[in-house]
Parts: structure tokens; C-alpha cells; sequence
């Protein structure tokens, strides 16, 4: 009995000891991953790295794939998020005080000043890299079967990086943060605009309840503050995680990137530069068959044209991730985050300007506030999320521009794009729109025709005539996601550096009247 | 399911519902609507019953040098107040268009954000608006005049 109590004891001691070793051993499952099975077995062994497939294809890994843009949005997410905490340490939602929290973060804060630029950069890297990558994926028709659903969580990011950047502009609390939530609530509650005109307001007020639940009062106060900080900070992250990790794992799901049918053939140079698949006898590598995908489990044959996932993509991501870390930094330190006034509920900025990615919506706003606010944003919406349902093409699926001849396409669609924006806004800005001409007009006739219109009418002439000319819904697809793009730099450019006081049109900022 | 013999199932009959199905079934639509009605009730959450904003209703004393035409702004107020020969009258200075706050010029007034211009008494001139500035109701009290931000008035009213 006694010798039995002196072994556990013992034993005991002897754990005590060995618990820094077991406690690698635990964490550290399958031992230093050197050889590709213990890589493989790293990889689905953990809960983040396991949303990448193990192996990768060739193609999947040339830069001209994807020029490494989703892992740039990633990048840039995952530094806005860590700067975002710790500007939360020292940042107070609170009308009387949010201005001055700021202005201390910047003045007072170590490091605050960077933290804050680096937060901001970031975030403006990360809505253009969201918008290339968009454009990446549409131009290799990555969007096609059985990647339509991916699509479809994409477009949901692309929604919810919006709205990220359009919350975070109000906290601030400047004069610039103020009238832009001042303009952009006034457009959440833009569909008066029609419920006035066919006269059903009174009973029937949806834009008045959406701009309600934005700002919680009837003005931009305490209220919508709160609202958008609960937004910034909490609701849509959590959202854009959760998308964000969908959308990984699917690339996985559906096969790994979209590539051409022969890719097999055009990676053969690069598969003779590289190591066999098998370098171990393959095990179990059958197991899952009953409940993958296809007739039958590949016998006989390995996962050719691949590679280990790591290191060979892990290398690769690791690298687009320092590339953007250097480029925030750099551009932190060069620029620093805007800070105006404090918000003055009196007097407007003059001219008051949205951020650079919503200029674009601002200046068709300022033809008509539901068409531009609402109505053609929804069309765009709506339009891109539709794209894999009405494009069920199969050629040139994972193909730039789906071939040499796609490329010629876009270059006139390019023209055209660009030709008919700068035509449409040089008319209405040389000779005015219908209000001038006939200044008892009714506002529907204006809601219905205006520039934005117009513009949205020519694109969709030129799209269906491209899928009669090329007999391809492809071909119309191209011309009019080309089109779009163009249309939104066009009007982006002039929001942004050819809108001055009132939003008149001036050449250059400097002929801007002092007000 | 069995049956009896005489009690034959035709094949018009609907299936029988196994139950465990039905039983299963019943706690999915239970979850399912005390789902759906948390959800209603979270929903009048977010939407204020009183909304937080100073109060719409104030006096003003119009300055004695106040011409005909110029306006008078009230401190902290998005209201301009008007006296001519035929009495005082008040317009909102929130455009109609996207809330901005409009300036008084020698049209009228003229909106910093969108372009939108009005007339001195409140129409579209050019520009977004999709409608008239509007007329603020104002009391004469005494000396003093009561402007009643939550009241509208027709155009041309004066007091």
C-alpha cells in the first residue's frame, strides 16, 4: 500500500515536470512539420490554416492569376482591425468629447498620430484592393460554375467594406464627418423623393424609417453617433469575418482558383522545375471518397501540377502581406488622416465631400438624390450580383478577358466607357439639366431623367447591342462591367477634383472662391 | 405504419405522418416562430418612441434695423426670419435636397453641397431640390414672435 502511494506520488512529481514538454507535445501535434505529409497534416490539423486546400495548382500560384489582390484585402483588413483596437483604447463615442479624443490621439498618444494614418490608409487600400480584386475575378470569369455562390459572398464583402468605411467616417466627429453622415442619411430617406411625388408619404414613409433607424433622432446628434460606432466596431466586423471565412473556404471547396480548361498543359514548364507529387507513399488518401465530389476517387494518379500548399502559397501570401504592411506604413508616414473643424450643425462644409469613394455617388446625387442615392447604387448592387446567373458562358473561363479577342473588346469598351461619362457630365455641366430649362418640370420626370440616367441607359444600349454583335452573353457581360468601372472613375475624378463651393464645376482647387 | 385487414390504406390517402416526423416537425415550427417573434420584438428596439433634439418651438425679437428682405437668423437655429411692409415670415434653411444648411444671397438662398438654388421665397431655382423651401409658422407673442419649427405653413403667409 504504501510503496503504491510512494509511485504516484512520484509519478506525480515526474508530470509536474514534464508539463512544459507535454504541453509542446499538445500543442504541437505532428512535431516540426518537415516533410509534405507532416505539412499537410499542419495545415488540416488547424482551424485557420485548414480553409486552404494543402496542395495548390501551378496556376493558382502565378502572379497573373490574381496579382495577389484578395490577400492584399485581407492584409489590409487584418491591420485596420489590430490599428482599430488601439485607437478604441483612447477614443470616446461621445459628441462632447469624440472630437477632443481624437485630436488627443493625434497630438498626445504615443504613436497615436501613426496608429490613426495607418488605420486610414488601410482602410482606403483595402476598398481599392476590394474593387481590383472584383474586377479580377469578373475579367477571368472566376465567377462561373461552381464558383457563382463565392461570387455571391463577395459581393457581400464588397457591401460590407463599403459600409466599414462609411461608418468609421462619422466618429471623428469633424465638420467633414458631420455633413457627409448629414448627406448620407438625407439619402437613406431619399425614396420621398418618390413616395412625395405619387403622394403616398403620409402613410407609406420608408425612406423617413430608414433614415430613423440610422441615426436614432431626427438629426445627425449623440444618437447616430452610438449607432454608427456600434457598426463600425462590432456588427460589421463580426459580419465581415464571418463572410470573409466563408469565402476562403469556398475557393477551397470549389476546386481552388478558377484556371483555363488546359491549364494543365500551359503549367507543364513549371511542373518539370519542380518536385513529384509522391514523395511518400500515399495513405489513406481514399478514405473521404464517399463524400467528395465525382464518379470516382482518382486511382493511380496524384494530385498532379500541384504543390504543398506550404510552403510554396504560404511564401506567397506572406509576401503580398509585407507588401502591404510596407505600403500603409509608407503612406502613414507621408500623409496624415484628415481632422477638420469640430462639427458645427449650422454651417455646412463648403464644399462638403464625401470620401474619395463615394464622390462618384455624390456627384449623380447631385442630379437627383434617390436616382443617384439610391436607385442606380441599387441597379449597380443588384446588377453584380446577378452577373454569374445571366453569364452561364463555359469558354475562357479562368482566361484574362476570356482571350486575345475579349481584350480588344474591353479596349473599346474602355473608349466608350470613358468617352460617353466625360460627354454625358460635360453636357450637363456646360447646359445645365431639365430644372434650368423648365423650372416648373415635376420632380419624377427629373427623378426619372437625369444625367445618371442617361448614362445608365447608354451602357445598357451598348451591352445588349455587344451580346447581338458577338451572339454572347459574355461579350455583354464585358462591355458592361468595362463601362461601369469607367463610369464610376469618370465620375469619382470629377467629384473629387473638378467640384468646388455649391458643387459648381472648377478647372483646379485654386480657383475655389474664399467663403 | 401498419394496418388492419378490411382497413386498407387507398392510395388517395394522404401519407401518414410517422410520429416522431410530426413530433419533430412541431419542434422545428416552434423554434422556428419563437425565433421569428424575438426577432419582431428586437426590431422595435432601435427605433426611437422619443426622439433626442432641443426643442422646435422658440421666441425671437427681431432686431429694430432689420430691413425688408434681409433675413434674420436665430442663434443655433436653421431658420431665417423675414419682415417686409406686409408682416413677419419665416423659411426653413434645410434643402430640401440633402439637408445641408442654405445661405441667403441675392437670389434668395443657395445650398453649399449640391448647387440646389431657391428664390427669396423658397421655390427651386436650379439645382436637385425636389421641393420648396419651406414656410415655418410664426405667432406674434407681444413684442416677440413664436417660430413653430414642427409647423409648416403655406407659402406667402405672414403675420
Amino acid at each position: 500500500m504504501a510503496s503504491v502511494q510512494q509511485s504516484a506520488l512520484s509519478e506525480f512529481w515526474d508530470n509536474l515536470r514534464g508539463v512544459p514538454r507535454r504541453l509542446y507535445e499538445v500543442t504541437f501535434r505532428n512535431g516540426v512539420p518537415k516533410t509534405d505529409r507532416t505539412r499537410s497534416t499542419f495545415i488540416f490539423g488547424n482551424v485557420f490554416l485548414h480553409l486552404h486546400s494543402v496542395r495548390t495548382h501551378l496556376w493558382s500560384l502565378r502572379w497573373s492569376t490574381t496579382a495577389g489582390l484578395g490577400i492584399i484585402t485581407t492584409a489590409a483588413f487584418l491591420i485596420t482591425v489590430i490599428t482599430g483596437v488601439l485607437l478604441m483604447f483612447y477614443y470616446k463615442p461621445y459628441t462632447d468629447v469624440a472630437y477632443q479624443s481624437i485630436k488627443d490621439i493625434h497630438f498626445v498618444v504615443p504613436t497615436g498620430r501613426f496608429i490613426r494614418n495607418i488605420h486610414r490608409w488601410a482602410a482606403n487600400v483595402m476598398v481599392v484592393a476590394v474593387i481590383l480584386h472584383m474586377a479580377r475575378a469578373f475579367y477571368t470569369a472566376a465567377y462561373r460554375k461552381p464558383r457563382e455562390f463565392n461570387w455571391l459572398i463577395g459581393w457581400g464583402l464588397l457591401v460590407v467594406t463599403l459600409a466599414l468605411s462609411f461608418t468609421g467616417y462619422l466618429l471623428p466627429w469633424d465638420q467633414l464627418a458631420y455633413w457627409a453622415i448629414t448627406i448620407g442619411a438625407n439619402i437613406a430617406q431619399s425614396p420621398r423623393e418618390i413616395t412625395d411625388a405619387i403622394g403616398i408619404t403620409a402613410w407609406f414613409d420608408i425612406g423617413g424609417l430608414q433614415r430613423e433607424l440610422l441615426l436614432g433622432s431626427d438629426k445627425v446628434g449623440e444618437e447616430a453617433l452610438i449607432r454608427f460606432y456600434l457598426l463600425h466596431v462590432m456588427i460589421l466586423p463580426i459580419a465581415i469575418c464571418m463572410l470573409m471565412a466563408v469565402h476562403f473556404w469556398r475557393i477551397r471547396k470549389d476546386g481552388g482558383l478558377a484556371r483555363p480548361a488546359d491549364a494543365d498543359e500551359r503549367v507543364a514548364s513549371e511542373r518539370a522545375q519542380s518536385y513529384p507529387v509522391f514523395t511518400e507513399q500515399p495513405e489513406k488518401t481514399y478514405q473521404l471518397a464517399a463524400l467528395v465530389k465525382g464518379k470516382t476517387s482518382a486511382v493511380g494518379k496524384g494530385p498532379e501540377n500541384t504543390l504543398p500548399s506550404m510552403p510554396h502559397l504560404f511564401y506567397a501570401e506572406l509576401a503580398v502581406l509585407m507588401l502591404t504592411v510596407l505600403i500603409c506604413l509608407a503612406l502613414a508616414f507621408v500623409s496624415d488622416a484628415p481632422l477638420k473643424e469640430l462639427a458645427n450643425p449650422l454651417v455646412p462644409e463648403n464644399p462638403a465631400k464625401a470620401p474619395w469613394y463615394f464622390l462618384g455617388l455624390q456627384e449623380i446625387v447631385s442630379f437627383s438624390a434617390f436616382t443617384g442615392g439610391i436607385g442606380i447604387p441599387m441597379l449597380c448592387i443588384i446588377g453584380l450580383g446577378l452577373i454569374p446567373f445571366l453569364d452561364r458562358e463555359t469558354a475562357g473561363t479562368g482566361e484574362w478577358f476570356g482571350g486575345p479577342g475579349g481584350w480588344k473588346l474591353v479596349r473599346w469598351s474602355i473608349l466608350f466607357g470613358f468617352s460617353s461619362s466625360i460627354l454625358v457630365e460635360a453636357f450637363a455641366i456646360r447646359f445645365g439639366w431639365l430644372r434650368e430649362w423648365f423650372p416648373s418640370v415635376p420632380q419624377l420626370v427629373i427623378t426619372l431623367i437625369n444625367p445618371g440616367t442617361v448614362l445608365t441607359g447608354i451602357f445598357a444600349v451598348y451591352s445588349i447591342w455587344l451580346v447581338r454583335r458577338y451572339n454572347s452573353t459574355r461579350a455583354g457581360a464585358l462591355g458592361l462591367f468595362t463601362c461601369f468601372l469607367c463610369g464610376f472613375i469618370v465620375l469619382t475624378v470629377i467629384g473629387t477634383y473638378f467640384r468646388g463651393p455649391n458643387w459648381d464645376f472648377y478647372w483646379s482647387p485654386s480657383q475655389w472662391q474664399a467663403h | 405504419m401498419t394496418t388492419k385487414p378490411g382497413n386498407e390504406v387507398s392510395r388517395f390517402d394522404p401519407e401518414p405522418i410517422p410520429r416522431r416526423d410530426f413530433l419533430g416537425l412541431a419542434a422545428i415550427a416552434t423554434t422556428a416562430v419563437t425565433f421569428l417573434f424575438s426577432l419582431f420584438g428586437m426590431l422595435k428596439l432601435p427605433k426611437a418612441a422619443v426622439s433626442a433634439s432641443p426643442a422646435k418651438k422658440f421666441n425671437v425679437t427681431l432686431p429694430d434695423a432689420l430691413a425688408a428682405g434681409e433675413a434674420y437668423v436665430p442663434p443655433g437655429r436653421n431658420v431665417a426670419v423675414f419682415r417686409d411692409a406686409d408682416g413677419v415670415f419665416a423659411i426653413s434653411t434645410v434643402c430640401t435636397h440633402l439637408g445641408c444648411i442654405v445661405k441667403t444671397s441675392k437670389e434668395g438662398f443657395d445650398c453649399p453641397c449640391h448647387g440646389s438654388g431657391f428664390a427669396a421665397d423658397g421655390t427651386v431655382r436650379k439645382g436637385p431640390a425636389p421641393k420648396p423651401l419651406p414656410w415655418i409658422k410664426v405667432t406674434k407673442s407681444g413684442s416677440a414672435y413664436v417660430v413653430d419649427e414642427e409647423n409648416t405653413v403655406p407659402a406667402g403667409t405672414k403675420v
